[in-house]
């Protein structure tokens, strides 16, 4: 006989899970009590929201599902905004939760809500389990659909008694799962693939816009070889960056309201998009009838809902991005080389840079660029929301899949901190950074506790401008400088930081950048430098909302 | 803008409808009717909704739809032969005399069928597409509609096609 707690512990164990981020409570006991017994590695968070944010940087780092615990009611609320962020980025994440006993379900209990029902809409699937026999299908199907086809966050809801409930169960010796209603299209239509190959020979001006789903697919690789082998300039969303080095002769970083000036010139003069596992996001696309509109479009990706959701395609291909791509390179016979126009963009690129002022103040995107320089590739960077966020993805040079970590979707300020946890799990090896504004930070700086407590070693940036950053450079630029409700006071990170019993450091000039990032990097716990950049610093260039994406305003002339 | 019929195979499990309803709402979608039931596969239940939208709207919410676990199919028979029906009941008010004779006709104009009669009112029941049922309440409101239910249109195929539980 065993109890449900038990079979959901061996489940978990099945499906290779080794780090599980949780927090205990009244209902979920039972499950924290088989943990016990179990040599799964629990890390106890400081609040159920980090345990998900947690668990999706782990997944985002390793590529693997990533698993959070929490018990009913405030515990499974607290972390509906990890679940959302996860839906809206496609994390593959396992949720689970306690819940009341069957038999109080539906009637206002102590510690009830219904959290299969408020996280009906930010969840890929969810279950209430109500019968300890169903357990055992519940966490395969769980795992399978969460880190399969379009990957996503799944919720299993756990009442008490299905939990203690003991039954006779053996797990089949092998997994298989069968859903009718789900089967994801991994091959791309052979037709339309010839169909895009014969586009991308007729084209002048192609370009690829590449998201995280090349990073989801694991399609880096296979996306350098088609962006090599036919010449064709790739520029990434913020989900992608990292897909294809930045320091790589066909990248052009960045598209969008904060993308490089030559990726939003060359969306709007290329005369083939390739849009592959991108989904043609407000704050890429800007005004939607300008963007890319003298091209025609060819898009690749798994989710069949997002081909013609925004933007008109020309040849829509359902299917895995890896597997597509690997297709049409068998197919792609001949080569091109658009000279022409890759002649254009160089000359782009050369007239107009990144850059920002070099002026013996603290500027953010010197921070960045330093810590970009000194880890040279390696290391993994997690961002919060904002500001911070954009001149990371600005300045920092991404060269490999899966090191950069961020909340695209949903733009969840504190995301940051809990993920490069959870980054950390998936690759022990890496240093682990967490570039942060002192808005984002300060919203799961309790943290702090988690990683004193294991040791953890993350690095955490503060780009410190007592400003909720982004929110006032808005109201500087669009609400006549009316800084409503955007100025934060002081706060000294170093002396907080001690106080959890990690270091930290000061840093106010330039110079004492690159020391106090190498002193980071020696240290081997957690860390927090404390920058104290220079105020009003805007995030450029910048495309207003609702304008086209080459009306750019910003930058140095 | 027209008027869709969309045909659902789903799984017959707790929450399934809230899955399907939850999603037409949160995407901005107007069920105009809907129905729903057990049907010809032991495990399955046939959703039938009626919405209205322009060609890519209803592509966008079919392929959304689609995406959830318990969703089997979903097909739009607005442009296939089929045949469509609603039922209504229908209270009116009826004094003995010369206005019950008057429904009564009505209701054989129409084959509706009289399926209770009380010293006030009668309850009609009818069968039939909107329009029909439309038209049937508005002769019968001069007399009084006292009450009036109506279920979720339902839609099947002519002949022997069927809307089949292929994903």
């Amino acid at each position: 006989m065993k109890t449900g707690a038990k079979i959901l512990i061996e489940g978990l164990q099945r499906e290779g899970v080794k780090t599980i981020f949780g927090y205990p409570g009244g209902v979920v006991l039972p499950v924290y009590d088989e943990l016990y017994n179990s040599d799964m590695q629990h890390i106890l968070v400081r609040h159920e929201q980090a345990a998900a944010h947690a668990a999706d940087g782990f997944a985002r780092a390793s590529g693997r599902v990533g698993v959070c615990l929490a018990t009913s009611g405030p515990g499974a609320c607290n972390l509906v905004t990890g679940i959302a962020t996860a839906y809206m980025d496609s994390v593959p994440m396992v949720a689970i939760t306690g819940q009341v006993p069957t038999s109080l379900l539906g009637n206002d209990a102590f510690q009830e809500s219904d959290i299969t029902g408020i996280t009906l809409p930010i969840t890929k699937h969810n279950y209430l389990v109500k019968r300890a026999e169903d357990l055992g299908n519940v966490v395969m199907e769980a795992f399978y659909i969460a880190g399969t086809g379009r990957q996503g966050p799944v919720l299993i809801d756990l009442p008490k008694d299905v939990s203690t409930q003991e039954i006779e169960y053996e797990y089949p010796e092998t997994k298989s799962v069968s859903l009718r209603g789900y089967q994801p299209t991994i091959r791309g239509h052979p037709r339309q693939i010839e169909r895009a190959i014969e586009l991308l020979f007729a084209a002048e001006r192609p370009l690829i816009y590449a998201g995280g789903g090349v990073i989801a697919s694991d399609a880096s690789a296979e996306l350098m070889a088609l962006s090599e082998k036919m010449m064709i300039p790739v520029t990434c969303t913020l989900m992608g960056l990292g897909a294809l080095p930045c320091d790589h002769p066909l990248s052009l970083g960045m598209l969008g309201m904060h993308g490089t000036q030559y990726a939003n010139y060359a969306v709007t003069e290329c005369d083939l998009l390739i849009a592959i596992g991108a989904r043609f996001d407000d704050r890429v696309t800007g005004k939607l009838d300008t963007f890319a509109s003298k091209a025609r479009v060819i898009h690749i990706d798994i989710d069949p809902a997002e081909i013609g959701k925004n933007k008109r395609v020309d040849v829509p291909i359902v299917g895995d991005v890896k597997y597509v791509l690997q297709e049409m390179l068998i197919k792609i016979q001949k080569t091109r080389e658009y000279e022409k126009w890759n002649a254009r963009i160089k000359a782009w690129k050369e007239k107009y840079p990144l850059q920002y002022k070099s002026d013996g103040v603290l500027r953010p995107q010197y921070i960045v660029q330093q810590l970009s320089d000194l880890l040279n590739g390696d290391g993994i960077i997690v961002s919060e929301v904002g500001q911070n966020q954009m001149w990371t993805a600005q300045y920092f040079c991404f060269r490999k899949p899966r090191t950069w970590i961020t909340s695209g979707g949903l733009g969840t300020m504190g995301y940051g901190f809990p993920a490069a946890m959870g980054a950390h799990f998936a690759q022990p090896d890496q240093p682990v950074f967490d570039i942060a504004g002192d808005g984002s930070f300060q919203m799961t700086i309790q943290e702090l506790g988690t990683v004193a407590h294991y040791n953890i070693p993350v690095k955490v940036a503060v780009l410190n401008n007592r400003f909720l950053g982004m929110v006032r450079q808005w109201q500087e630029l669009f609400y006549d400088r009316r800084y409503s409700y955007t100025e934060l006071p002081a706060v000294d990170f170093v002396k907080i930081a001690n106080a959890y019993g990690v270091d930290g450091i000061r840093v106010d000039s330039p110079e004492e950048v690159l020391p106090a990032l190498k002193a980071a990097l020696a240290c081997d716990g957690p860390f927090v430098m404390d920058f104290r950049i220079e105020r009003e610093e805007n995030v450029f260039p910048m495309v207003p909302a609702g304008a086209a994406v080459n009306e750019m305003i910003g930058g140095l002339e | 803008m027209k008027s869709h019929t969309l045909s659902v195979l789903v799984e017959n499990k707790a929450g399934v409808l809230s899955r399907v309803t939850g999603l037409f709402s949160r995407r901005g979608f107007n069920i105009e009717s809907l129905a729903v039931g057990t049907c010809e596969e032991p495990g399955m239940s046939r959703i039938t909704i009626v919405c209205i939208g322009d060609d890519a709207q209803i592509e966008q919410v079919m392929k959304q739809t689609n995406k959830l676990i318990d969703v089997i199919k979903v097909s739009d028979i607005t442009e296939r032969e089929r045949v469509e029906r609603e039922l209504a009941l229908i209270k009116v008010s009826a004094d003995p005399g010369t206005s019950r004779a008057e429904i009564m006709q009505i209701a054989s104009i129409f084959r509706a069928q009289i399926i209770d009669v009380g010293t006030k009112s009668v309850v009609l029941m009818l069968t039939g597409d909107t329009d029909k049922i439309d038209a049937m309440e508005k002769l019968l409101r001069q007399y009084g509609v006292k009450e009036l239910v109506r279920t979720g249109r339902i839609a099947v195929l002519r002949g022997a096609k069927t809307v089949k539980s292929s994903k």
